[in-house]
């Protein structure tokens, strides 16, 4: 039942990517009401989904891998919603739903829906440490989606080649603005949940510590490359999307070293 | 009754032909010489139109006679190029030019304007009776339409909007933006205007002669600066237009390097419009900076005239369902509302009362 409601989700958020490629394609992009509306609708059903999985565990639903990536996918579209609205009704909307579709559609394809018993009652700490890494990870998720779109304007404005794509994204120093935002929303989270982590009372894996210190590490550097002025800003959306490759890798590293000795 | 348009246009006749009949007539005028029942002059640069509806049908000769200039030109010798429309295509026109698809420049919006001061003219005289009231209350929802769901008027076209309109899509809104202009030109008067007419608030001018610069900081409500300082302005400015007689660049990478340090993370867009050049095209490839020269302007222009071409179709698609359901509610009768305007498939607001 619940798995159906995340397809319903993805649907919504399907729609909004052909609804945008048909669009541009006929030069009639107008981001305003379908794409909010589709993921919108995406969004409640991915926290319906959410919702009915945690009741059926009795815990945060972040048990396996699908229910991370879900979860991932639920953060990205929850920082769209509050990235503020020149963002929401610009392209951002365009290019945010794919990434969902990507997630949501990856882990209803693949075999990694694994139920792994219940060996212990839910751990507070250890629910809120997940949660709002992955949370994080949604705010990281719409800041590479920033810089790809930073990249995209800014080669236009240098090579005098403006397409029709250049007249529906935001102007650049706004753009600019959203990427710091967004850095420092997800590292602000990503330091809550590495902290809280320590108060699971569980000894925590030592490769997932390390990957996560790694990731905490990499985004320090662009803030403070950012705020020292070492980085220009093309430097910061090139390092944006670099940071959330290598943070999404790490991610998949840190659930299978999980689910090959899954916590109580 | 018979609805029809004739008229002459830039694409049927050159501007001779067009002043041989503009600005003599009026829709009084044509009313009662023709015993049309309704009447409308539409009168610009590049079009002299008439819309009617009448009990009989009128021939070309007796309107293009209300319309000449000159009463020793018989326009039946005369055999101007006008072109005529009835019934459905005339429909088709109107919403054409009046959505920009007939002007010279495709998309522009000020023949939107001229057409409502047009209407408004001719019914202030009485000259307008329910059908072209309908009409062409019609062809201005068409024309907002067309230009909310298609491209057809996106980007600038013309050197000074074509500035604009990339400063905006680099600032955003141009009230925070510090502008230098450099030379106290037309060109730079005409783009400082413009800049001031966007929102621009904080707007400096450097000129070899101060007192040309301190004239135009007058007019157009900015500061002089001296000549000799302009270059450590850059240190602060957003926006830089140059256009001095130089004969050799007054800006290049090795000048700008030390001052873009010394800046904050905000862009520095350049606009050269100089010839010869007063900024080396190296600049272009210094990190955060956009440099235009007047080619690239001009290449920037004829990109969004190509942009708006692609939208044709699209917009054409929306005026012929507009056609085929204006035809169609008025084949019905005049009172009745239209199914389009019922159940609109664009996603428009039911049919105005003021419509029907």
């Amino acid at each position: 039942m619940d798995r159906y409601l995340l397809i319903v989700s993805t649907v919504c958020f399907l729609a909004a990517v052909v609804h945008t490629i048909v669009e541009l394609r006929a030069g009639l992009f107008r981001p305003i009401r379908f794409n909010f509306f589709a993921i919108g609708l995406g969004f409640i059903f991915q926290t319906a989904f959410l919702s009915v999985r945690g009741h059926a565990l009795g815990r945060c639903p972040l048990t396996n891998l699908f229910e991370v990536f879900v979860f991932l996918a639920w953060s990205v579209a929850l920082m769209y919603m509050l990235v503020g609205p020149p963002y929401r009704l610009s392209l951002m909307g365009a290019f945010t739903a794919p990434l969902v579709v990507l997630l949501q559609g990856f882990a209803l394809v693949a075999p990694i829906d694994i139920r792994h018993p219940v060996k212990a009652p839910a751990n507070p700490w250890l629910e809120f440490h997940a949660s709002i890494s992955i949370v994080a990870y949604g705010a990281f998720a719409l800041a590479c989606i920033a810089g790809v779109m930073y990249l995209i304007q800014e080669r236009q404005l240098k090579t005098h080649q403006l397409h029709s794509i250049f007249y529906h994204l935001p102007p650049l120093t706004h753009l600019f603005a959203t990427i710091t935002r967004l850095l420092w929303w997800g590292f602000a989270l990503y330091t809550l949940g590495i902290v809280s982590g320590f108060f699971t009372g569980h000894p925590l894996p030592r490769v997932q510590v390390v990957a996560a210190i790694g990731v905490w590490l990499l985004y320090a550097t662009i803030l403070q490359g950012r705020h020292l002025r070492w980085f220009a800003p093309r430097r910061v959306a090139t390092l944006c999307i670099i940071g959330f490759s290598v943070a999404l890798a790490l991610l998949w590293g840190i659930e299978f070293t999980a689910e090959m000795s899954p916590l109580p | 009754m018979n609805l029809f348009c004739l008229g002459l246009s830039h694409h049927t006749a050159d501007v001779a032909t067009r002043e041989q009949f503009t600005g003599s007539a009026t829709t009084e005028s044509i009313l009662r010489q023709t015993g049309c029942a309704e009447a409308l002059l539409l009168t610009t640069c590049n079009r002299v139109e008439v819309y009617a509806v009448s009990q009989k049908r009128v021939s070309t000769d007796e309107i293009a006679r209300c319309l000449t200039r000159r009463i020793d030109i018989d326009p039946h010798d005369y055999a101007p190029p006008f072109y005529r429309y009835e019934a459905e295509k005339c429909v088709q026109h109107l919403f054409r030019v009046a959505s920009g698809l007939d002007s010279m420049v495709v998309g522009e919006s000020e023949i939107f304007g001229q057409s409502k001061k047009a209407y408004e003219s001719a019914r202030t005289s009485g000259a307008v009776g329910p059908y072209l009231h309908r009409l062409f209350q019609r062809a201005f929802r068409v024309a907002k339409q067309v230009r909310t769901h298609t491209d057809i008027a996106r980007g600038a076209v013309s050197v000074g909007s074509v500035a604009i309109d990339l400063a905006q899509r680099i600032f955003g809104k141009l009230s925070e933006c510090k502008v230098l202009v450099l030379g106290a030109g037309e060109t730079s008067e005409r783009t400082a205007r413009a800049l001031i007419s966007r929102g621009v608030r904080d707007l400096r001018v450097a000129n070899r002669s101060i007192e040309r610069a301190g004239e135009l900081a007058q007019a157009v409500g900015g500061r002089a600066v001296l000549f000799d300082e302009w270059a450590t302005q850059c240190r602060e400015i957003d926006i830089l237009i140059t256009a001095t007689a130089s004969e050799t660049p007054l800006l290049t990478p090795g000048e700008l390097a030390p001052m873009l340090r010394e800046r904050l993370d905000r862009p520095l867009f350049i606009i050269d419009i100089a010839v010869p050049r007063d900024v080396d095209p190296g600049v272009n490839e210094m990190e955060g900076v956009y440099l235009y020269d007047i080619d690239s302007i001009r290449s920037v222009a004829e990109q969004s005239l190509a942009l708006r071409r692609q939208q044709i179709a699209a917009a054409e698609a929306i005026i012929a369902e507009h056609v085929a359901d204006f035809v169609d509610s008025i084949s019905r009768g005049l009172n009745r509302p239209s199914q389009a305007a019922e159940h609109s498939p664009l996603g428009e607001n039911p049919l105005r009362a003021s419509e029907l």
